[in-house]
C-alpha cells in the first residue's frame, strides 16, 4: 500500500540534542520510519526554509528571540505540533536560571567569570535576545501532544509515533513515561 | 459471630474497622488509592487533595473520610483521574520540579503518582518561585524547591521525634515550609537522619548527603512497576529503595 | 524601639492582662502590636516566653493574619478597602492621590517610617464607602478634601483620637425594617421566657420557627442547638459569629452597633439550652471601633443580672460572653477555621466530621451561630415560632437582612420576609439600571437581569446577605477580577487546589480582561473551576471559582467582546519578557522586539 508520505520537522530550542539523540536511537527502525515519512526542515536534515508539515516535534523551552521565532514558525506550518522532552515541557535544566534574574545570570556569565577580558554583557545584534525567564513550549503556542523524559526513550518515541501515524489513541506503557 | 462491615469501593467489598477511614480500610484491603500527604503512620491531614474518591456520589478525600457500612465509594473513574491529574499538575507548576536534576527520581512519590494517574506534562503556566537550598546541614540538604507541602515531615518531626523542627509559615500561595530556627537553617537544629522526620519526605525536597544515584536508571523503585504495586517509598525497607537509615 | 527591658516588661503586662492564656495569643499579638506598631521578632520571643509556648507557635500566627505585620510599618497604617463596591464610588483614584499628596508608593511604608499606604479585602462598609482602615478603625465616605485633611493630620502626627470624629462615623443606613429590626425588644425578655418554660419548650419553638442559618449556609439552628444539648460533657461553648468578611455584607455591622442586647440576649439563650458557660463573640477586626461599646454592653448586663453569675437571680444560671478580635482572615468566618482562631491559632478549617456541635472550641460541644441567628432565636423565645415561621416561604422561614450596596440609590440593610423577588428589592433601592447582581457575595453568584424574578430563600436563591448591583455602566469582568484576587489574597494555602487553583484562576481571568485572552483560556477556566468547586478542603476554595462560572454563563458577551480571535495567545507578555535584556544590553534594533506581526504568525494553529 503506498500512502503519501507524511511530513515531519523538528526543532531543538533551548534543548541540549538529546532527544534528537533518542531519535537517532530508533536505530534500524529509522528505516521503517523514512518509508513512511519525509522529513522537512530539522537539524537532521539540510533544508532551511520549514515547509507545510503534518508533524512538528519540539525538543527544548523557549528562552531567546529566536527560540519564539522558530516556534511560531513551526506551529504556524505544522498541523500537529509535539513538545518532546522535559525542557520543551517544563523548561527543563535551562529553566534553573530562572532562580535567578536576567541580570545575574549575565553578569555571572559575563562580568565575574574567570579569565576574563574586557568583561561586558555581549550586545551584538547577531546574537539572539534572551527572554527574562525560560518557558516551556506550551506558554507560548498550542501543543498538540507532549511527551514527556530527559530525553524520552526511542522506544516512547517509536511507540507514539507509530500511534500517531496510524490513527490510534496515544497509549504509552507505563516504562514508556518518565520526567528524566 | 457478626459479620465485618464493609463498604463497596470500585465494585470491590472492603471490611472495615470501626474508626477506619475509607483509605485506611481501602490499603488494608490492598487497594490503592493514590495519595501523597497521607502516611499510614500519621494522622491524616488532608490537604493534597490527591486522594478524592466519590462517596455515595460526592466527591470527597478518602483518608478524611471515615468508612461507614454500605458506602459506595468510586475511585478508578476518568472524573476523578482528571481531577487527580489536574492536582498532580498544579503540584509541578507551584514548585521548580526538575526531575533529571533530582536525586530522588525514580523513587519520587509525587513523580510515580503523577505517572500513575497518566500525567504527561504540567499544563498549567509555571510559577518559577524562587526558593533556597539549604545545604547548612552535614548530613542532609532540603531543597524548597521540591516542598509540597504536605507536612508529613512536619508531622513526623512534632509528633515521632519530639523535636518540632519544622512548620509551614504564612498564608495562600506564600505558604512555605520553614526550619524553626531563628537563622531557618537546619543545621542549626538537632535534626539528624535518624530520625522519622529524614524518612517521610514524599519528593527529593530533604535528602540525606553523601548518597545520590546510586541505583542505575531502569532499577530504581518506580522504573518499571507502578506505585500501586510498589508501594510507597517512606514505607519501604531500604533493600527495596526506600528510606536509608545510617 | 524601647529598651529591652522594658520590652520585655510591657510583653509581660500585655500577657498577664490576658490571664497567661495561648488561646488568646491572637488577641495579646495584636496588642503588642498596637504598642510597637508592627512585631519585631524579639516581640514574638518574648511573648512565646511569657505565654510558655514555643516561638515557632508564635511566629506561625503573626504571619498567617493580615493585620498583622512581622516587617515595619507606619506610625499611620492606612489600608483602602478594596471591595469593587468602593471600586465603584472611586477609591484607586484616591488611593492614588493620597499617595501623591503623601508622596509614596502604594504598599509601601513612607521613608520617614510616619506611615504606610496599602490595601485590604472589604471592610463592610460598601454603603457609606470609599472606605479604609487607619491603624484598624473605620473611615468612611472618604473623598478629597478629606484625605487632603488626612494627609496635613498624618504630616504633623496628630494622634488619631485627635482626629475629627466624623471621619470615623459609621451609620447604619435601616431602610426596611420587619419583625427582627422592627420591633421593640425588651432585655431579658429571651432570659426569662427560657427560665419560666424551660430549655425543652424553648427547642420547641425553635423548631417551630424552621429558623435557619444566617450565615448563608441555612443550617436548622434548631438541629444544631439540640445535638450540642445532647452532646456528652460538661463544658459546652456559645460562639457568635461576627467575622462577615464576605465582601458586600455589613449586616453584622449593623446589628452589633444598634442591637447589640439583642444578640447578646441571644447568645446567652443559647447558653441556657445547650447547657453552656461561656460564649465569644469573634469579631472581625475591620470592626475593631465597636469593641469599646460592645464591651460596655456586656458590663451593663453583667450590672443589671443578664450575664455573669446567677442570671436573672437564679443561681443555676450562668454565662458570660468574651470577645475575640479577628486580624484580617476571610477564612476564620469559616467556623472550624474560627475556632482554630479562637484558639489562638491561625485560622486553617479542621477535618469535618467531627463537627463542632461534639468537638468545636477546645475540642468541647460548642454551638458558632450567625450573629443575625442569635437575634432571631431571642426573638423566637418570646414571640414564638409559629410568630417567626408566619413570614417566609415553605423551606425558608421569617426574614432576612440584605445589605445592598454597588449601583443604587439607597444604599443600606433592608429586611425582607423571605422569598421576595430580586426585582423588588432592586425597586425599593432605587437601582433602575441593573446588569447584573453579586448575591451573597463573590462566594455566591452572579446573576444577570433574566433572573430578577428569582426568589431570595433558600429553596432558590439563597444568601448570607451581600447584594451587589451593578448597572449597565459596569464592566462585569471588573468585579470577577476583584473577586478572583481576593481569594487569592485570602486562601489560607492548606490545600492544593485552592492554594494553587486561585492564583491560576486570576491570571486566566487577568489575561483575559487585559485583552490577550482566547476562547481556549475560557474552557480552562471553566475546566479549573471544576476542579476547585469539588477538591477543595473548605467553602472557600470550593466557591472561589463562582463568579467566574456564572458569569462565563450569564454574561458570555462580558468575556467575548475581550476575547482575540486567534485561536491560542502565549501565557506571558513576549516581548515585555525582553525587556529586561534590552536594558542589560543596551540593545534597540528591529531584533530586540517581538511585533504583533511576529506574533500573530504563531496564533493560528
Ligand atoms: C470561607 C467561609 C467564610 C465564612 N464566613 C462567615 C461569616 O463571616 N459569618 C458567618 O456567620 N458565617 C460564615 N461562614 C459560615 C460558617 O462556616 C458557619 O456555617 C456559620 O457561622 C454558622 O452559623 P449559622 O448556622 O447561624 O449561619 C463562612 C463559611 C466559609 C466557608
Ligand atoms: S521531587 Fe520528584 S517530582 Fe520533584 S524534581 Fe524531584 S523527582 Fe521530580
Ligand atoms: S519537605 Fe517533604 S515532607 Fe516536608 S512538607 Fe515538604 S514535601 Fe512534605
Ligand atoms: S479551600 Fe483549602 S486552601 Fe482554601 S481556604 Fe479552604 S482549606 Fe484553605
Ligand atoms: S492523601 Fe488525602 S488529602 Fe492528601
Amino acid at each position: 500500500m503506498i500512502e503519501p508520505r507524511l511530513k515531519i520537522a523538528t526543532c531543538s530550542l533551548a534543548g541540549c540534542f538529546g532527544c534528537h539523540m533518542s531519535l537517532l536511537d530508533l536505530d534500524e527502525r529509522l528505516f521503517e520510519l523514512a518509508d513512511r515519512v519525509e522529513l522537512n526542515r530539522s537539524p537532521l536534515t539540510d533544508i532551511k526554509e520549514l515547509g507545510e508539515c503534518d508533524l512538528g516535534l519540539i525538543e527544548g523551552g523557549v528562552a531567546n528571540v529566536e527560540n519564539v521565532h522558530v516556534l511560531l514558525e513551526f506551529r504556524a506550518r505544522c498541523k500537529i505540533l509535539i513538545a518532546m522532552g522535559a525542557c520543551a515541557l517544563n523548561g527543563g535544566i535551562p529553566a534553573m536560571r530562572n532562580q535567578f534574574t536576567l541580570r545575574e545570570c549575565l553578569e555571572e556569565s559575563y562580568l565575574r567569570g574567570v579569565g576574563l577580558v574586557n568583561a561586558q554583557i555581549p550586545n551584538d545584534p547577531e546574537i539572539p535576545l534572551l527572554l527574562n525567564q525560560v518557558h516551556p513550549v506550551h506558554e507560548v503556542v498550542k501543543i498538540d501532544y507532549f511527551l514527556p523524559g530527559c530525553p524520552p526513550s526511542a522506544d516512547a518515541i517509536w511507540t507514539f509515533v507509530n500511534q500517531l501515524l496510524s490513527g490510534q489513541p496515544i497509549a504509552l506503557s507505563y516504562t514508556q513515561i518518565h520526567y528524566d | 459471630m457478626s459479620e465485618q462491615p464493609s463498604f463497596t469501593l470500585d465494585g470491590r467489598r472492603i471490611p472495615f474497622r470501626d474508626g477506619q477511614t475509607v483509605m485506611a480500610a481501602a490499603l488494608a484491603a490492598g487497594v490503592y488509592i493514590p495519595h501523597l500527604c497521607f502516611n499510614p503512620e500519621f494522622a491524616p491531614h488532608g490537604s493534597c487533595r490527591v486522594c478524592l474518591v466519590k462517596v455515595n456520589g460526592r466527591v470527597q478525600a478518602a483518608c478524611t473520610t471515615p468508612a461507614a457500612a454500605g458506602q459506595l465509594v468510586q475511585s478508578e473513574i476518568e472524573e476523578l483521574r482528571e481531577i487527580r491529574r489536574g492536582i498532580l499538575q498544579m503540584l509541578f507548576v507551584e514548585g521548580n520540579h526538575v526531575c533529571p536534576a533530582c536525586e530522588k527520581s525514580g523513587a519520587c512519590q509525587l513523580q510515580a503518582v503523577a505517572y500513575y494517574v497518566g500525567m504527561l506534562a504540567p499544563h498549567y503556566t509555571h510559577f518559577y518561585p524562587r526558593r533556597s537550598v539549604d545545604a547548612s546541614h552535614p548530613e542532609a540538604v532540603i531543597d524548597f524547591n521540591r516542598c509540597i507541602l504536605c507536612e508529613l515531615c512536619v508531622r513526623a518531626s512534632r509528633e515521632v521525634d519530639g523535636k518540632n523542627i519544622f512548620a509551614v509559615r504564612g498564608r495562600g500561595i506564600n505558604a512555605r515550609l520553614v526550619v524553626n530556627t531563628p537563622s531557618g537553617k537546619l543545621g542549626a537544629t538537632d535534626f539528624s537522619v535518624g530520625d522519622k522526620a529524614a524518612q517521610v519526605c514524599p519528593t527529593g525536597a530533604i535528602l540525606l548527603k553523601h548518597h545520590g544515584y546510586e541505583i542505575p536508571i531502569g532499577q530504581r523503585l518506580y522504573d518499571r512497576k507502578p506505585i500501586n504495586v510498589v508501594g510507597d517509598v517512606a514505607q519501604l525497607s531500604e533493600s527495596r529503595g526506600g528510606r536509608r537509615h545510617d | 524601639m524601647a529598651e529591652s527591658s522594658t520590652l520585655a516588661q510591657t510583653i509581660r503586662e500585655i500577657v498577664q492582662r490576658h490571664g497567661g492564656m495561648s488561646t488568646r495569643l491572637l488577641q495579646i499579638l495584636r496588642e503588642v502590636q498596637d504598642h510597637f506598631t508592627w512585631l519585631p521578632p524579639e516581640t514574638l520571643d518574648q511573648v512565646a516566653e511569657a505565654l510558655g509556648v514555643s516561638p515557632d507557635k508564635v511566629r506561625n500566627v503573626a504571619e498567617f493574619y493580615s493585620f498583622l505585620y512581622t516587617e515595619p510599618r507606619g506610625f499611620y497604617d492606612i489600608l483602602f478597602s478594596d471591595n469593587i463596591t468602593d471600586r465603584m464610588l472611586g477609591s484607586r483614584e484616591l488611593l492614588h492621590y493620597l499617595c501623591e499628596r503623601l508622596d509614596m508608593e502604594i504598599n509601601t511604608t513612607r521613608a520617614d517610617g510616619l506611615v504606610s499606604v496599602g490595601t485590604t479585602s472589604c471592610t463592610g462598609m460598601c454603603d457609606q464607602g470609599p472606605a479604609a482602615l487607619v491603624n484598624g478603625y473605620a473611615l468612611t465616605r472618604l473623598d478629597k478634601p478629606r484625605l487632603d485633611r488626612i494627609v496635613d493630620l498624618v504630616n504633623s502626627r496628630t494622634p488619631l483620637t485627635e482626629w475629627p470624629r466624623e471621619f470615623f462615623e459609621v451609620t447604619s443606613n435601616i431602610r426596611r425594617a420587619d419583625i427582627l429590626l422592627g420591633r421593640h425588644f425588651a432585655d431579658g425578655a429571651a432570659l426569662r421566657a427560657v427560665l419560666k418554660r424551660g430549655p425543652e419548650a424553648i427547642l420547641e419553638e425553635m423548631v417551630k420557627s424552621g429558623l435557619r442559618g444566617q450565615g448563608g449556609a441555612g443550617f436548622k439552628s434548631a438541629a444544631k442547638w439540640i445535638s450540642c444539648r445532647g452532646a456528652p460533657g460538661d463544658v459546652k461553648y456559645v460562639v457568635c459569629n461576627a467575622d462577615e468578611g464576605e465582601p458586600g455584607t455589613f449586616k453584622d455591622r449593623v446589628l452589633m452597633q444598634d442591637f447589640a442586647d439583642l444578640v447578646f440576649e441571644g447568645m446567652t439563650l443559647c447558653g441556657r439550652v445547650i447547657g453552656a458557660r461561656q460564649g465569644f463573640v469573634y469579631l472581625r477586626g475591620e470592626y475593631r471601633y465597636l469593641l469599646e461599646a460592645l464591651k460596655a454592653t456586656l458590663l451593663r448586663r453583667r450590672e443589671v443580672g443578664l450575664l455573669g453569675e446567677a442570671i436573672l437571680g437564679d443561681p443555676g444560671f450562668q454565662f458570660d460572653i468574651d470577645i475575640h478580635m479577628g486580624a484580617g482572615a476571610y477564612v476564620c468566618g469559616e467556623e472550624s477555621a474560627l475556632i482554630e482562631s479562637l484558639e489562638g491559632k491561625h485560622g486553617v478549617p479542621r477535618i469535618r466530621p467531627p463537627f463542632p456541635t461534639t468537638h468545636g472550641y477546645l475540642n468541647k460541644p460548642t454551638v458558632v451561630n450567625n450573629v443575625e441567628t442569635f437575634a432571631a432565636a431571642a426573638k423566637i423565645a418570646v414571640e414564638g415560632g409559629a410568630w417567626f415561621a408566619s413570614r417566609g416561604t415553605a423551606e425558608s422561614k421569617g426574614t432576612k437582612l440584605l445589605s445592598l450596596s454597588g449601583d443604587c440609590e439607597r444604599p443600606g440593610i433592608y429586611e425582607y420576609p423571605f422569598g421576595v423577588t430580586v426585582r423588588r428589592v432592586l425597586e425599593d433601592c432605587g437601582a433602575r439600571d441593573a446588569q447584573g447582581i453579586q448575591m451573597a457575595g463573590p462566594a455566591g453568584h452572579m446573576i444577570s437581569a433574566r433572573q430578577f424574578d428569582r426568589r431570595i430563600c433558600f429553596e432558590d436563591l439563597a444568601t448570607g446577605g451581600s447584594f451587589m448591583v451593578f448597572d449597565q455602566s459596569r464592566d462585569i469582568l471588573d468585579g470577577i477580577r476583584n473577586f478572583t484576587h481576593f481569594f487569592v489574597h485570602e486562601s489560607c494555602g492548606f490545600c492544593t487546589p485552592c492554594r494553587v487553583g486561585t492564583s491560576l484562576m486570576r491570571d486566566l481571568v487577568t489575561k483575559v480582561h487585559t485583552g490577550h485572552g482566547t476562547r481556549a483560556d475560557l474552557e480552562e477556566m471553566r475546566k479549573l473551576g471544576r476542579i476547585m468547586q469539588v477538591a477543595c478542603h473548605c467553602g472557600l476554595g470550593q466557591t472561589a471559582p463562582n463568579p467566574v462560572l456564572d458569569s462565563l454563563d450569564q454574561f458570555p458577551e462580558s468575556w467575548e467582546r475581550r476575547l482575540r480571535s486567534t485561536a491560542y495567545e502565549p501565557a506571558f507578555d513576549l516581548n515585555a519578557a525582553l525587556e529586561e535584556a534590552r536594558r542589560l544590553t543596551g540593545r534597540d534594533d528591529p531584533g530586540a522586539y517581538l511585533s504583533g506581526q511576529d506574533l500573530l504568525i504563531g496564533a493560528m494553529p
